[in-house]
């Protein structure tokens, strides 16, 4: 067994194209789990976490671009006004583990359950990975992420990041799990409103192969918000009956399984209710909004 | 492979099997029995250590990724027989049953006080939410927080 240990992404890069099927550990909250238990022994680990280029955040242009290196910690430090993103990222784990692990780490792994996926499935992020020679191609999230725990990266690739257009509306992250620290999500929860597109998003983690929206639901819900003027006056209300499909709808954009943390049909139930409350978080903040 | 880390001051460099994890160069390569090894998947933090200052499980920690870092670990709180004021809290609370948990939480206790010298019991428990005593029902982890918040604090005015 061989460990790389790179100093640029650029020797980082050249090692992945020598050796495709190297493993790359950031955190090493998932991999180093795997060594532990000696459940997978990789010929050749490179450690991404010394990269600077994939620590980086960057704002451009109405866009953020997140390195993969970006650690849960510090996005609750530097990024507090991405709501969302910032609850989802204080679920995982517990302190140790959030000052380890990464978004890239989440992205690779490609669990269902990754917190931060639901958040960059609801805001349409695209995923950014790189080659030897400086080639960079980008996907979008429902391209990249494939089922479970299977991803578009290709050998000799690695994962430089996520990128999206910042959106402008309230937002959350809500998860069921049996205590508030260091669970491995049953069901959760993206909901974010979009003001300027007039969208409401909602994307659901642990219900499915792979992080989903509910499409349907979204429609319905933009739909009623666009029917009592809600859009152009947040202290309309589109009212229970016009929300209500709402959250079957939601239930019907997942298709769990059984498994020792929950059964498909609590699941179903669960993303539901938390998408409602969801939906009435944002009601209430965009009401507030409009107050003060 | 040769890793070389600074820890607890002083750089040592050993040769580890390239799989092993910071937590067994601590234990197996360089004596330091202090960090605990329990779940070796980030779930107990009984390994807590700090690398570079951050507060990390080492069973998550590829060995090769403390290389040239630095490591702090439970060993390198106490200044030779003066308990750390942390360390103190937790013998004068009786935070302390098995004592299996009790370096993690005494390495976590000092990260948050650390951070934050008069938290509230709420990010006191967020704080330590990733360290799991099975034994004292973690009311007298939380005295020992208190006590040792109180006694850093009272040092800091003394200095």
């Amino acid at each position: 067994m061989d460990v790389f240990l790179p100093a640029t992404l650029d020797e980082a890069l050249d090692a992945a194209a020598a050796h495709p099927e190297v493993v790359p550990i950031a955190g090493g909250t998932d991999v180093m789990v795997e060594l532990n238990m000696d459940r997978g022994r990789p010929e050749t680990l490179m450690d991404v976490s010394r990269l600077p280029e994939l620590r980086e955040i960057r704002r451009e242009d109405g866009s953020l671009f997140l390195g993969a290196g970006v650690t849960y910690t510090r996005i609750m430090r530097e990024l507090p006004e991405l709501t969302a993103l910032v609850q989802a990222s204080r679920s995982v784990g517990s302190p140790q583990i959030r000052n380890r692990g990464t978004v890239g780490g989440n992205l690779g792994t490609a669990s269902p359950a990754g917190d931060a996926l639901p958040v960059l499935a609801a805001w349409d992020a695209d995923i950014f990975l790189g080659r030897a020679g400086g080639s960079t191609r980008s996907v979008r999230w429902d391209e990249f992420l494939k089922g479970v725990k299977q991803t578009s990266l290709e050998p000799g690739e690695l994962i430089l990041g996520a990128r999206w257009h910042v959106p402008s509306g309230p937002g959350s992250f809500s998860k069921i799990g049996t205590r508030n620290a260091m669970v491995i999500a049953v069901a959760s929860v993206c909901l974010q409103v979009d003001e300027p597109s007039r969208s409401i998003r909602v994307a659901l983690g642990s219900v499915a192969p792979t992080v989903v929206r509910a499409r349907e639901a979204e429609t319905v819900a933009a739909q009623a918000f666009e029917d009592a003027g809600a859009w152009d006056d947040p202290r309309a209300d589109p009212g229970d009956e016009a929300i209500g499909p709402f959250g079957e709808l939601v239930a019907e954009a997942a298709s769990p399984i059984d498994d020792v943390r929950g059964t498909a049909s609590y699941r179903k139930r669960a993303v539901s209710v938390l998408a409602r409350r969801a939906l009435g978080w944002a009601l209430a903040d965009r009401r507030a909004g409009a107050a003060a | 492979m040769l890793v070389r880390a600074n820890v607890n001051g002083e750089w040592r460099e050993t040769d580890v099997w390239p799989g092993s994890s910071l937590l067994y160069l601590l234990r197996e390569h360089l004596a330091l029995p202090g960090s605990k090894n329990a779940c070796e998947q980030g779930e107990c933090g009984s390994c807590s250590v700090w690398l570079d200052g951050e507060l990390v499980c080492a069973c998550l920690v590829l060995a090769a990724q403390a290389h040239e870092r630095d490591v702090r670990t439970v060993e390198g709180l106490a200044a030779g027989d003066a308990l750390h004021p942390v360390q103190e809290a937790f013998v004068e609370a009786g935070a302390v049953q098995c004592g299996f948990c009790t370096p993690g939480f005494i390495v976590a206790v000092t990260d948050l006080l650390e951070q934050e010298p008069e938290p509230t019991e709420v990010v006191v428990r967020e704080a330590l939410s990733g360290n799991l005593c099975r034994c004292t029902g973690y009311e007298k982890i939380l005295e020992a927080v208190r006590v040792a918040s109180d006694r850093l604090r009272i040092r800091e005015d003394e200095l």
